[in-house]
């Protein structure tokens, strides 16, 4: 094929550099600086997809994001194709093409040009706006075995990627004085304003290159000087300025609360062979104390019948493709229209060598002027003329024209034309105004809504706020830009005239349904091209009784396709409007959603993969573990080490040993994931007293307790051991799970209930390194090390802390503390040191025949001594007496968080459920975590279970697998036999004290 | 009213779909009705159809402030399941799972509910351990849940990565099969019809501003945008906004407010099977008939009543998507919306009586309202018409938070050690 439809001169493709890509498979050829969009035009082609429901062949609409028609699916190579990472959906107008690119059409099967899918446009006269409501209903269980998988094959569009992405994304965070989406005259004129002011400005455009309109408005002059070239004169500026950031490729997607505004850029995407150090796309988030949004106007299409056939195409897009992609839309070029602007397109091709074979005006009262222009350049002009619709399915070959007389129309003949440019005028686009929440005001002489008064600090410039005409768009850009810039500065800022010429204001615009003279309950005509929604289809939804636009949306899915309705909302309201008999205010808008045009999930994620996912916090003790072989536990951020296998051991034999062990001897455990909070200041031990239920006031300095924690529910929330370090400070440990959380909860209170007391929390989580040294044989093992604290019971007996150095000067904080019932110490250091001193007590704890032991031996080793993890045994529905806890509570304080609660009549019934112990009666099985408890083996369907397991393990010191349960009444039912039911038979139990190792807690002491 | 199907349609289509009526009417309020709904949502809708075809109470309306089906019923996942771990919820979900089996052929509207199966990722052993909890606890009470490995989660959702090399490997999964997804708007739509051609009126852009009682305390009517309406009995169900509602009738509600956001992808061939669900990592994740790939997240921190959530919630969910499915990275978020849900401190609805004698309310379904819509509306229906619970909700009362007879379907997702 050649390149026929290029023009033999003009626009800013790079005409020296041709580009093959592969279309469907097919090489074909462009230039440097074509999107795919104008290449395949080029190419002669203008069938590139299949719409949505009914699988109709559709064309290149639009030149730009608000493409509904042309979507593809694009890959950057073959291979990258073969691997599965392509991308669907992407508007072939906003694809720039590069070497090797592979492009396949979408929603078609066997082949775009003959499509299997295309049998639902037969049967539309079924398938019209909610019929899947109505039917596929009978019989019942072909829903979901026939028709929805039928139904979901038919839909979707391109394919998703089979791969994972190899592609980087990168984030940004910024700040800026003024902000201004859009690069054409106005957002310019705003740029350039506020940047010689001396603000820091961020521009960010959609495309490529900047200018937007002056790209293409090739007529016009600015300052004396072709606008392309003052365009690139104001680039050269701004880019010279080290104040502002220039973002090409950047969609400011959404507009969020308090001016934080996202932008997403496209950054390799264009590239064949891109550096790999750059991310394919950049995620930016920027707040911008003012933003100014240029984001131009949208031209509407003319809701004709059949007015979606391949080779209709929006005037100003036929405009831009040869103005600026030097790209003729066709042989025989028509331009259909009620407004000036679509005037210009005609004059423009013509200029350039095209064939334009008629202009036809639905006005009958058009401007002298462009009639007298278009006789100039020789056109045929038709006034009072609509299309009545296309010949032709994959390409039109003519259009049927009508002639308007008041409210009817009669046929007037037809036009033979491989091309109709269209225009019902332009829609100013509101999106971003809207999403920043400010209201939209209709204008009704102007047949849009205008960006109302602003609700954040935003304004709008230019055509966007519907002012037309460059002279009129340059003076509203550097308003906008002038106000912003002094409203973030406070500097007083001139505002820049331009003068501006041979761009013409446009007047005329419809809404709505065109006249036409066919039966209009037989012929379509489009309103959302994408989701193949038709004018019939709006009235249907009204007359239906969906009388809110919101309605007719969801009923008709007119404005739900990857446009967002960007082409189609006007005209969908217009027609519901006539249909309702009620003003478009009245009917009013759909609500505007970010993002304006999709985003690449991978750049909303950015570098949150992996291990970035969620930071991974290790102790100073990990590569250590690591070293060892230990396996890890997730546990909320921490990596702990779960247990560590000597080689041939499973996890259940190296737990029995590690347990064996510390029971014998003595083993070690890195508990650095703790959390740690330091608690200081002349009310800490108040402060406390409120916080966990136990009493603190009279805790000697140097003494432990073990501390519980209530929610305002009056259920545990967590526990841990607290130390008196001073009189005004207290070591408080929290669950590893729970420091965060915890540390919210205290500021809470401090901060909103009493503000009175003098208390300051810190975070000490990281600042200490915790190593527990644990079994009959602990002190043993750190004796040795200690510098000058006295480790004898009598100086510094079980649940005491003492400050002091260990390894000749390293400060340490060392408690006398157990969360196994044996004598134990938690050695807590700085991590910096932390390794230094692990080595040496393991040293020492091997030496002593002992082991290095992970968490689900410290979990087992609780367990035989009953001890509670809170969010196993606990999960927010247990209060301390349930887990045999009152002991906990100061019986004497006036008031703590939760104690109001525990008096709640339920809180205080009987029956609740209790901690117990289980022993399986056969001695053998080992119950599954989680199971429940019933009184009879073979319950009946929905009778209420008594309680459930909580902790299960074969216990070493036991002999047998041991358990403990919350079971309803459960200490009242020591000795009773029970019942777990599993899938294949109940397990027989006997409920016992929560309590299997050392009953009197005399190893505690030793 | 004609009855839908093929034939009706096919019929229709000869007249160019010229025949049909309203699927409900546009009536101006009567003067006093037996009953008044406060909120056209689809528990709302669903209130007014079951009390007027099981209860024979037809002389009722449903007062909605905006659209029908405007608010969390058409902002949602719309996910279906029910595999909830206390007996209370069971009961109540189950029962709405028992309903959902024929809703289409009940209402004589397709909802599109699809069995595709709701599958809950484990990730530590926590979650193992909680996960088992539910699995147990549904199995004895004839709920379907049941536990999956790693590899037969994968087997059962392809696009799943087991791998280890993520930040949280999936350890396993607990499944409900009958668990899945239904179309959000035509569950509205299909209850608004049916109460409507059974004599209920809908009335839109009719806001209440205040609730009239009698001297004896009890319900007098509701003050509107449209006037005085007299009724005899009121029932609330406003979601996000009910607790100020019931503030006009001066009880104070145990609720928060708080932004919940979704997205969707566009539309892609079919290339998701199921419902995934992910606590952990905080986010699930479906595909709709019409192909996008429905995402969600948890709620935003705060409190608030604006639909605008933070991006920092959006990208927290999107992350977690690519981490589990890394083949979606290269798809694109086409529309993010949010909502405001109402929670209770225990995370379970409140459905019954009020302190105020002829008032009920029907609230508190936070993040999880969508799944219940049909049992929802059918024991408060129930609750209404005969001035006492239905045994399936006589559980999810007001009065539970000052008994502390809670029901903390949150709770179980306490992390551990």
């Amino acid at each position: 094929m050649t390149l026929s439809f290029r023009t033999s001169k003009g626009g800013r493709i790079d005409r020296a550099k041709s580009v093959k890509f592969i279309f469907d498979g097919k090489t074909l050829v462009g230039q440097a600086g074509d999107t795919l969009a104008s290449a395949l035009l080029a190419n002669g082609i203008h069938l590139v997809g299949r719409s949505f429901k009914y699988h109709r062949p559709r064309g290149i609409l639009t030149a730009g994001s608000e493409e509904p028609n042309a979507l593809v699916g694009v890959a950057k190579s073959a291979a990258a194709a073969a691997a599965g990472q392509s991308v669907p959906n992407l508007r072939a107008t906003q694809v720039e093409i590069h070497e090797g690119m592979v492009i396949v059409s979408q929603n078609r099967w066997p082949s775009l040009g003959f499509d299997i899918g295309a049998v639902n446009d037969r049967l539309s006269p079924l398938f019209v706006a909610g019929f899947y409501y109505k039917t596929f209903m009978w019989p019942k269980s072909f829903w979901n075995r026939v028709y929805e998988p039928f139904i979901r094959a038919a839909a979707g569009l391109g394919k998703a990627p089979t791969a994972p992405d190899p592609d980087r994304y990168a984030n940004r965070y910024a700040h800026c004085d003024v902000l201004v989406a859009g690069s054409g005259p106005a957002g310019l004129a705003a740029a350039l304003t506020a940047t010689r002011s001396g603000a820091r400005v961020i521009l960010a455009y959609e495309q490529g290159e900047p200018g937007g309109s002056l790209l293409h408005d090739v007529g016009a002059q600015i300052d004396g000087r072709p606008a392309a070239e003052w365009v690139s004169a104001v680039i050269a500026e701004l880019a010279g300025n080290d104040r502002v950031t220039l973002l090409p490729r950047t969609t400011v997607f959404g507009y969020f609360n308090q001016n934080f505004i996202g932008l997403a850029e496209r950054v390799t995407d264009h590239l064949a062979d891109p550096d790999p150090s750059l991310p394919r796309e950049r995620l930016w988030q920027v707040r911008a104390r003012q933003v100014v949004l240029a984001t131009g106007a949208i031209e509407r299409p003319l809701v004709f019948p059949e007015n979606d056939r391949p080779g209709v195409m929006m005037a100003e897009a036929g405009r831009i493709y040869a103005n600026r992609f030097g790209v003729l839309p066709g042989r025989a070029i028509a331009v259909a229209t009620s407004c000036d602007s679509a005037w210009r397109a005609a004059f423009d091709i013509k200029a350039l060598g095209g064939n334009v074979v008629a202009i036809l005006d639905m006005r009958t009262d058009v401007d002298p002027a462009l009639k007298e222009k278009a006789r100039a350049h020789s056109i045929r002009v038709e006034t009072g003329c609509t299309v009545t619709g296309v010949k032709g399915t994959k390409r039109i070959e003519g259009v049927r024209l009508g002639r308007i007389s008041g409210d009817t129309v009669s046929s007037a003949g037809s036009l033979a034309c491989d091309c109709l440019l269209m225009s019902g005028g332009w829609t100013p686009n509101v999106s971003l105004h809207s999403q920043a929440r400010g209201k939209l005001d209709w204008h009704a002489d102007k047949g849009a809504f205008l960006p109302g008064d602003p609700v954040q600090a935003q304004r709008s410039a230019g055509s966007c706020r519907g002012i037309d005409g460059l002279a009129q768009v340059l003076a509203d850009g550097a308003r906008a830009g002038a106000e912003a810039a002094q409203a973030a500065t406070g500097n007083a800022v001139d505002v820049p005239a331009f003068s501006a010429s041979g761009s013409e204001v446009s007047s005329g615009w419809w809404l709505g349904a065109v006249p036409h003279d066919r039966d209009a309950s037989r012929v379509r005509a489009f309103v959302d091209f994408q989701n193949d929604v038709t004018a019939k289809d709006v009235k249907l939804a009204v007359r239906e009784g969906m009388h809110s636009i919101e309605h007719i949306k969801r009923y008709t899915t007119t404005g739900m396709a990857t446009d967002q309705g960007r082409l189609s909302n006007m005209n969908a309201l217009s027609i519901a409007s006539t249909a309702l008999a009620n003003e478009i205010p009245q009917v009013g808008l759909t609500t505007f959603r970010q993002p304006y045009t999709p985003v690449t999930f991978g750049t909303l994620a950015t570098t949150s993969r992996g291990d970035l996912f969620d930071p991974v916090r290790r102790t100073a003790i990990h590569d250590w573990a690591a070293a060892q072989g230990a396996a890890f536990e997730d546990v909320s951020l921490w990596k702990r080490a779960w247990y560590f296998p000597k080689s041939g051991e499973d996890m259940h034999a190296a737990v029995l040993r590690e347990c064996r062990t510390v029971r014998e001897s003595v083993g070690i455990f890195d508990a650095s994931t703790l959390g740690k909070i330091e608690v200081v200041g002349p009310d800490a031990a108040e402060f406390l007293e409120r916080i966990y239920t136990n009493p603190w006031k009279k805790l000697g300095i140097g003494r432990l307790r073990y501390g519980l924690m209530l929610n305002e529910a009056g259920f545990i929330m967590d526990d841990g051991v607290v130390g008196r370090i001073a009189e005004d400070r207290f070591h408080v440990t929290t669950t590893t799970g729970g420091a965060p959380r915890v540390l919210a909860h205290m500021e809470d209170y401090l901060q909103t209930e009493w503000a009175d007391l003098k208390v300051w929390l810190t975070s000490t989580t990281e600042q200490w390194a915790v190593i527990a040294v644990q079994g009959p044989k602990a002190r043993e093992a750190i004796a040795p090390l200690v510098d000058d604290i006295d480790l004898s019971t009598e100086a510094m007996p079980h649940m005491s802390v003492r400050q002091g150095h260990v390894m000749g000067g390293i400060p340490c904080r060392l408690f006398r503390m157990s969360f196994t019932g044996e004598a134990g110490y938690e050695i807590n250091v700085p991590p910096s040191r932390a390794r230094q001193v692990w080595d040496a007590v393991f040293a020492n704890v091997e030496r002593l025949g002992g082991c290095a032991y992970g968490t689900e031996t410290m979990h087992v080793l609780r367990a035989e001594k009953g001890y509670i993890i809170v969010g196993q045994e606990t999960d927010g529905t247990v209060t301390p007496d349930d887990v045999g806890m009152s002991w906990a509570i100061g019986k004497n304080k006036p008031d703590f968080v939760g104690k109001r609660s525990l008096a709640r009549p339920d809180l205080m019934a009987t029956g609740r459920k209790q901690l117990v112990g289980l022993l399986t009666k056969d001695g053998k099985a080992l119950l599954e975590e989680g199971a429940q408890v019933t009184a009879e083996a073979d319950p009946a369907p929905r009778t209420p279970a008594l309680g459930h397991v909580t902790s299960s393990y074969m216990s070493a010191a036991a002999g047998r697998p041991i358990a403990l349960a919350m079971i309803a009444n459960g200490r009242a039912r020591h000795g009773e036999t029970l019942h777990v039911p599993m899938p294949n038979g109940a397990i027989a139990v006997e409920v016992v004290p929560p309590l299997f190792v050392d009953p009197e807690g005399s190893r505690l002491n030793a | 009213m004609t009855r839908f199907s093929f034939w009706d349609l096919a019929l229709k289509a000869l007249n160019a779909h010229q025949d049909w009526g309203h699927q409900w009417r546009k009536p101006d309020p009567k003067p006093e009705y037996d009953v008044i709904i406060i909120g056209a949502g689809g528990h709302g809708l669903a209130t007014a159809y079951y009390l007027a075809c099981e209860h024979g109470i037809t002389n009722v309306a449903v007062l909605e402030k905006g659209w029908l089906g405007g608010g969390n019923t058409g902002r949602n996942t719309t996910i279906v399941r029910s595999n909830y771990l206390w007996e209370e919820s069971e009961a109540l979900y189950d029962h709405a799972m028992d309903l959902w089996q024929d809703l289409s052929q009940e209402l004589n509207y397709n909802v599109m509910y699809s069995a595709r199966g709701v599958m809950m990722l484990a990730h530590t052993v926590h979650d193992i351990q909680v996960f088992k909890r539910h699995v147990h606890a549904n199995r004895l009470a004839g709920v379907q849940n049941e536990w999956l490995s790693a590899e037969e989660a994968k087997e059962f959702c392809p696009p799943l990565n087991i791998g280890r090399n993520i930040r949280y490997p999936v350890l396993g999964a607990a499944l409900q099969r009958k668990g899945g997804v239904a179309r959000h708007d035509a569950v509205a739509w299909g209850y608004a019809r049916g109460a409507d051609r059974r004599g209920v009126d809908i009335i839109q852009n009719c806001a209440v501003t205040g609730i009239r009682r009698h001297a004896d305390g009890s319900i007098a009517g509701v003050e509107t945008s449209r006037g005085f309406i007299g009724a005899k009995k009121v029932g609330v169900v406003a979601a996000g906004h009910t607790s100020v509602v019931m503030d006009m009738a001066g009880v104070r509600m145990p609720l928060e407010s708080n932004p919940l956001q979704a997205l969707v992808s566009e539309p892609v061939k079919p290339c998701f099977p199921c419902v995934v669900m992910s606590n952990t990592v905080h986010a699930y994740i479906s595909q709709s008939d019409k192909g996008e790939l429905v995402i969600g997240a948890g709620t935003d921190q705060y409190v608030s009543y604006s639909q605008t959530g933070g991006l920092q919630i959006t990208t927290h969910t999107v992350d977690a998507i690519c981490e589990l499915f890394p083949m979606f990275r290269r798809m694109r978020m086409l529309r993010n919306w949010g909502g405001i849900v109402d929670v209770t401190p225990d995370r379970s609805p409140i459905i019954g009586k009020t302190p105020v004698p002829g008032l009920y309310v029907n609230c508190g379904w936070g993040t999880g309202g969508f799944k219940a819509t049909p049992g929802s509306g059918h024991v408060f229906a129930h609750t209404i018409a005969r001035d006492e619970p239905h045994p399936v909700n006589a559980p999810f009362t007001l009065d539970r938070f000052r008994t502390g007879r809670l029901i903390d379907e949150a709770a179980a997702a306490a992390v551990a050690h």
